[in-house]
């Protein structure tokens, strides 16, 4: 079977609404860090597909996306180590406790 | 002659500023002290040097066919601005530099000398002797100017050394605002100044003092006969850069600044408001004196100015309290007595005597005057007040002091054998010569001249002796001090008898002085001779004649004393008039539409940013909203514009 580019896009948005969504309404950090985790991963999803449907000679988006889940890996590992410290300092992980830095 | 003198003569005081100002802090006392003397004292040497080759070595770079040469011993290009506006930098070598280099070197050496002792014990010697040493650099970066703006910046220079002088016990609020005074006043003239240089350099493409002196005439024609208010600009040109000279010099009304300069170190007095800095306005006229005679009228003006102030200075003299406000008076009325010779001389009346005369009396006054504050600086050092009514009886306890101010007092008299004798003698010739009413008025005020000097000197060394003396017995000064004194007498004594008219003339040729002893010499001797004795009546031994005069006539004796109310003038014209009616409208716009505008701007912003920063509320998700709504708007109206 054939599949066409829609079958990759659709679980792709599906991924990022979910990502978004839970992003806005979860408290605990850890679930934050999780929402992040999947709008990336749909974007990633998308520079595959658009690379494999119209650019099919070319493996930049391939190659981008191998960056991309790189740079995310360090980038939790960051923000890991920010809600440990976090955790540390009030004895929770609810993102509402840290509201401190505004006007 | 080559330049390395003429250069280190400029360069070796400045050097002794800068070495003294900054470093000062870190020598003690008696290095500072030492240095500055030391190095006046090589400078005192160039100087000489230079002059004496100048007058007497014969070169023919110096004098041609008997005529005196004006020599620019270098002039190097300093700031050009456009092809027009060249500021040089030069020495100029020619008699009246070369007697100005004589004067300031030989006061300010005993100066360097006598301050060693006076200011001894004084907080900021160190500091002191760096001042002197720039006020010296100035002095004489003023007197070799070559050109008038060189002359304008030294001549601010020595505003300033003035200024940080009167000033210098920077702890006493009578000294501050004395030495704002001496600034404010002089400024103001300078900008006088400023313009009619700028008015003149107009005309003429040229500031250099040869260019503009040696042909007056051309200077005269390419003015192209343009008229101010029915004045030619040239008059109005020279009577305004001699608004420069007026404040400088102390002319009324702008004289108001040198009696209070004296809350000066008494030394100070001496070296600037005394012997050098306040006659830059005689020396200014001097130096372009062939243009002054070009236009008549400013000639007239300058001898108004002088008759007028020499004989208000010479009243309000005659009713001071405090000594050194006496010989401040007395400085002023001497300095218009220069100006009014300067101001009739004319090179049909007597080859120009009174340009010769009236530089001759500014040679001899330097001298005497100088020795003259010394010595009351030595009273006050000995009884620790500056009024005669802390002194009287003196001669016992000070003879050197009593000798030498003696010798100042006849030489100021005018009393024959006495240095001031020939030059006055030759000034009232010379104004007998130009108007018998000028040589008459400044014959009464040499009169008065005579009258009040004697009377302090009677009222200090004889009268009758202070009741303090018991508790705190007066003596001599030391050797530093005395010492000065002693070779400023001596040139007192003897300098009348230099053949003046052989170094200095206005067309510098020799003229050979000669004395009118029937027409000018005798009647100005006696009249001299009876108000020295009058004073001797009054003031040798303590009477009630002055307290009975002074009774007599109580509303003129208190507007003498209060100097005919001049301060309150100037204080009631700045505060009242001034203040309350121009500087109050000012004030209101600068508080109220400048500041206005800023302050609008500034409460502006202030309630924006009020109003939307609650939009920063420290809630991570909220932003997120934020953001994505921005997201979609964005995507949205992409999407709509590629449609």
């Amino acid at each position: 079977m054939d599949l066409s580019i829609l079958w990759y896009l659709v679980p792709a948005v599906v991924m990022f609404c979910a990502g978004v969504y839970g992003f806005v309404t979860r408290k605990n950090m850890i679930a934050l860090l999780i929402s992040l985790e999947l709008i990336l991963n749909a974007a990633d999803l998308n520079f595959v597909v658009f690379n494999r449907f119209l650019f099919p000679g070319s493996m930049e988006g391939m190659v981008f996306t191998l960056f991309a889940i790189a740079i995310a890996a360090a980038e939790t590992a960051v923000a890991i180590a920010i809600i440990i410290n976090i955790y540390r300092a009030v004895g929770n992980t609810d993102i509402n406790s840290v509201k401190q830095m505004k006007y | 002659m080559g330049i390395t003198l003429p250069i280190l003569i400029l360069a070796l005081p400045f050097a002794m500023f800068l070495i003294l100002g900054l470093g000062g802090v870190k020598m003690s006392r008696k290095l500072a002290g030492v240095l500055g003397i030391l190095a006046n004292g090589c400078l005192l040497v160039m100087s000489y040097i230079v002059a004496f080759t100048y007058f007497f070595s014969g070169d023919s770079e110096f004098i041609l066919d008997g005529v005196r040469q004006q020599v620019q011993l270098y002039d190097v290009t300093w700031l050009a601005f456009t092809e027009r506006l060249v500021v040089n930098i030069g020495f100029i070598l020619d008699p009246i530099s070369a007697m100005m280099l004589i004067v300031i070197t030989t006061i300010s050496f005993m100066v360097h000398l006598y301050s060693w002792g006076y200011m001894e014990h004084e907080p900021g010697f160190q500091r002191y002797y760096a001042f002197l040493a720039l006020f010296t650099f100035s002095m004489l970066g003023l007197v070799v100017a070559t050109n008038i703006f060189q002359m304008y910046i030294f001549w601010e220079l020595v505003g300033v050394s003035s200024y940080l002088l009167i000033g210098f016990f920077y702890k006493l609020p009578s000294a501050v605002s004395a030495s704002k005074k001496a600034f404010i006043v002089t400024r103001f003239a300078d900008l006088g100044m400023l313009i009619g240089i700028l008015v003149l350099s107009y005309y003429t493409p040229t500031f250099n003092f040869l260019e503009l002196t040696h042909n007056p005439g051309a200077v005269m024609a390419s003015t192209g006969g343009a008229t101010f208010m029915g004045a030619s600009v040239l008059t109005w040109a020279m009577v305004l850069i001699f608004t420069g000279g007026m404040g400088k010099s102390a002319m009324m009304p702008l004289h108001i600044w040198l009696p209070d300069a004296m809350e000066g170190p008494t030394p100070v007095s001496a070296l600037i408001h005394a012997a050098t800095m306040v006659v830059a306005g005689v020396y200014l006229v001097a130096r372009m004196f062939p243009l002054y005679l070009e236009v008549e009228a400013s000639l007239l003006f300058i001898t108004c100015v002088g008759a007028i102030t020499a004989f208000y200075a010479a009243v309000v003299a005659c009713c001071q309290i405090d000594i050194k406000r006496i010989l401040a008076f007395s400085t002023i009325s001497q300095i218009a007595f220069m100006m009014v010779s300067l101001g009739v001389a004319r090179p049909e009346l007597h080859d120009g005597m009174g340009y010769m005369a009236s530089m001759f009396h500014l040679f001899t006054h330097a001298m005497f005057k100088a020795l003259l504050f010394l010595g009351a600086g030595a009273l006050i050092h000995a009884v620790h007040s500056n009024n005669y009514t802390s002194m009287g009886g003196l001669r016992k306890y000070m003879p050197i002091t009593h000798w030498t101010f003696l010798i100042g007092c006849l030489a100021i008299a005018g009393i024959w054998p006495f240095s001031g004798f020939f030059s006055k003698d030759e000034m009232l010739a010379a104004m007998y010569a130009n108007n018998a009413l000028w040589g008459v008025w400044m014959t009464m005020v040499a009169g008065l001249t005579a009258f009040y000097m004697f009377r302090m000197y009677f009222l200090v060394f004889w009268w009758e002796e202070n009741p303090h003396y018991k508790e705190h017995k007066p003596h001599d000064a030391p050797w530093q001090m005395s010492v000065p004194l002693i070779i400023l007498a001596a040139v007192s004594c003897v300098a009348g008898f230099i053949p003046f008219g052989e170094f200095v003339t206005w067309n510098r040729l020799p003229y050979h002085i000669h004395i009118d002893w029937v027409g000018v010499a005798i009647p100005s001797l006696v009249i001299a001779a009876c108000a020295i004795a009058l004073a001797a009546w009054l003031y040798m031994k303590k009477n009630t004649k002055p307290a009975a005069m002074k009774n007599a006539f109580p509303v003129l004796w208190q507007a003498a004393n209060r100097r005919f109310y001049w301060d309150e003038i100037y204080m009631f014209v700045t505060h009242k008039i001034i203040f309350n009616g121009i500087c109050r409208g000012i004030a209101w716009f600068d508080r109220h539409v400048i500041d206005g505008t800023m302050d609008g701007l500034a409460s502006m912003t202030q309630f924006f940013s009020l109003k939307i920063r609650g939009m920063q509320s420290g809630s991570v998700q909220t932003y997120v909203i934020w953001y994505f709504i921005g997201a979609v708007l964005l995507a949205a109206i992409t999407w709509i514009c590629l449609l």
